[in-house]
């Protein structure tokens, strides 16, 4: 079980960043922070470096797409404490249609190709990425398919309707 | 005359004019086991760089999960790591089970475990005994794989299918084990350990064997954590961590085992550690299978949970109820919480984890898959710098690197 202490963690955070923290949940499954594109790369780099809170392993990192909001870009990503097993999430959204982030290229080799992973499905750009190609999309594909206006199948198919089984 | 003035620094022509083979190993290769290429730079025998190109049996299953009802992605999930399907489907109940808050019975959880250590012991068979085959070891793959078909033929029992099994349902199992499946679990305890301990040794002290893959592809633990190394290849570098200890699920917290670990986090130890885990998933399943008989509760196989659990047959042809909710199951019109969830088990290979996020809707708004392969596939360059062309090889196996999980 969780031994860290996330109130601690949170006024930490708070005092550091204040503005830039823009919400925290700590009911969720694991302890959620919401914070500012422009800080992202500084509070992961904080929550690695910081002895205290030592989240020092990329568990994963993924992209996230919600059209309606004002919002619709964010990224997520889960860090993990393991001589605590302390886990957190941390999430950044962006409004612009082209969404550029710090990469974590810098602080774990691991994000490397999670961030090619989410380039290649969410069309992200990735600043200082030394290799920012498509990783499982063949390289002349148009578009990007994990973002929710993407078909699923050839929109122009007549044969099939499947309007029952839609979102 | 004219070629020495192209030369800008003569000293250094030997460098410049080096002769470097660019190598395509795969996409296929009969020893690479499965759709992986590499374009290796040579000089003579040695690596100098490689570079993995993957993606060739991508399906877009983060894709495919946006459009299907809860319990039809087990079946997606099948399909990543098909060496040991039943954990991925386990994990995959689970995370809904996690996000929708259902109890289950304690009788569940122990047969789930005995299916997830089947599951993780067939696994490491295949990565160990093909690791003999790549150091031209033939004979232990040969022996062990018959348990390996064993263990297929006891998901047979249990579910119908071998490979991509589909097994358990959320909130439960679609079956209770039958009388044949005990059997054959029962005589696989009894007869699996001298098989076993046959492939040991084979393996274990063989000379040749050890001189083949110790400091073969070694990672350090600094770097292993550096790249999210998890299961037996962190473990062999010397982090013992275990999802199914730090985390534990399914009621792991109630068993008695031991974390192998390994120091050079080289092939060798890959192996090791492997090796050992097999032992340890003997010694749950047995545990397991104590702890069922212990119970006083000897029928049930699922939780009560019908907004997710299809009623039985008979039911459904016999009654209005149970026929609404098996049409509201099947067309996905049940109930389901908003909001997010990571859940995450130990899989024949690491780490694996299902981020989903819930709008309340008959789908996932989001899944997304933490693949440990995918993870730790990319240091595959920096373990096979400098070593020769068939130490490559041997670290790719010994990595365990599934295509199907790799590309998702």
């Amino acid at each position: 079980m969780p031994t860290l202490n996330i109130e601690l963690l949170e006024s930490k955070l708070k005092e550091n960043f204040n503005e830039n923290i823009l919400s925290s949940d700590k009911d969720a499954d694991m302890f959620t922070i919401v914070v500012t594109k422009e800080s992202y790369h500084d509070v992961v780099r904080f929550l690695k470096e910081d002895a205290y809170f030592n989240f020092h392993y990329l568990t994963t990192l993924c992209g996230l797409h919600y059209p309606d909001s004002p919002f619709p870009f964010g990224l997520m990503v889960q860090l993990h404490n393991m001589p605590e097993n302390s886990r957190i999430r941390i999430k950044t959204f962006t409004g612009d249609n082209e969404p550029t982030f710090k990469t974590l290229t810098d602080l774990w080799p691991a994000a490397n190709w999670m961030e090619r992973e989410t380039y290649d499905f969410f069309g992200f750009k990735f600043t200082g990425h030394p290799d920012l190609r498509r990783i499982l999309n063949m390289d002349s594909l148009e578009g990007w398919p994990m973002r929710k206006e993407y078909p699923l199948e050839d929109p122009f198919r007549k044969d099939k309707d499947d309007k029952m089984f839609g979102r | 005359m004219m070629k020495n003035q192209q030369v800008t620094n003569p000293t250094n022509t030997a460098l410049q004019e080096k002769d470097y083979t660019i190598l395509n190993l795969g996409p296929t290769h009969p020893a690479t086991h499965g759709i992986f290429q590499n374009v290796m730079k040579m000089d003579g025998e040695l690596i100098v760089s490689a570079e993995p190109t993957i993606g060739y049996i991508h399906r877009a299953f983060e894709k495919l999960a946006e459009r299907r009802p809860f319990y039809q992605i087990t079946t997606i999930t099948d399909r990543m790591n098909y060496c040991s399907s039943p954990i991925n489907n386990m994990g995959w109940h689970m995370t809904v089970e996690k996000l929708a808050g259902i109890e289950i019975p304690k009788r569940v959880q122990y047969l789930r475990v005995i299916i997830m250590e089947l599951a993780r012991i067939s696994d490491h068979i295949i990565c160990n005994s093909v690791i003999g085959v790549d150091s031209g070891a033939m004979t232990g793959f040969l022996y062990i794989f018959q348990w390996r078909e064993f263990i297929y033929e006891i998901y047979e029992e249990l579910c119908g299918a071998r490979l991509t099994t589909n097994i358990g349902r959320i909130g439960g199992l679609e079956r209770d084990f039958n009388e044949k499946a005990w059997e054959k679990i029962h005589y696989f305890l009894k007869e699996f350990p001298a098989g076993l301990k046959e492939f040991e040794n084979l393996l274990v002290r063989n000379r040749i064997f050890m001189d083949r893959t110790i400091k073969c592809g070694p990672i350090s633990a600094e770097r292993a954590m550096a790249y999210s190394f998890s299961g037996p290849n962190l473990r062999a570098a010397g982090v013992d961590y275990d999802v199914r200890v730090m985390n534990p699920y399914s009621s792991y917290e109630e068993f008695n085992f031991t974390i192998p670990i390994g120091t050079n986090g080289d092939t060798y130890d890959r192996f090791m550690v492997r090796q050992r885990e097999m032992w340890e998933s003997l010694s749950i399943i047995q545990q397991a299978i104590d702890k069922v008989n212990a119970l006083e509760d000897k029928t049930s196989f699922h939780g009560n949970v019908p907004e997710f659990f299809l009623p039985p047959k008979e039911e459904v042809y016999n009654s209005m109820e149970a026929l609404i909710w098996h049409f509201k199951i099947v067309m996905g019109e049940t109930t389901i919480p908003k909001g997010e969830v990571y859940h995450c088990v130990e899989g024949g290979n690491g780490e694996l984890g299902f981020y989903l996020v819930s709008d309340g809707g008959r789908t996932p708004y989001r899944l997304h898959f933490r693949r440990p392969c995918y993870i730790y596939y990319q240091a595959y360059p920096e373990m096979v710098k400098g070593s020769m062309l068939s130490d490559a090889i041997l670290t790719m196996s010994s990595m365990n690197v599934i295509a199907g999980e790799l590309d998702s």
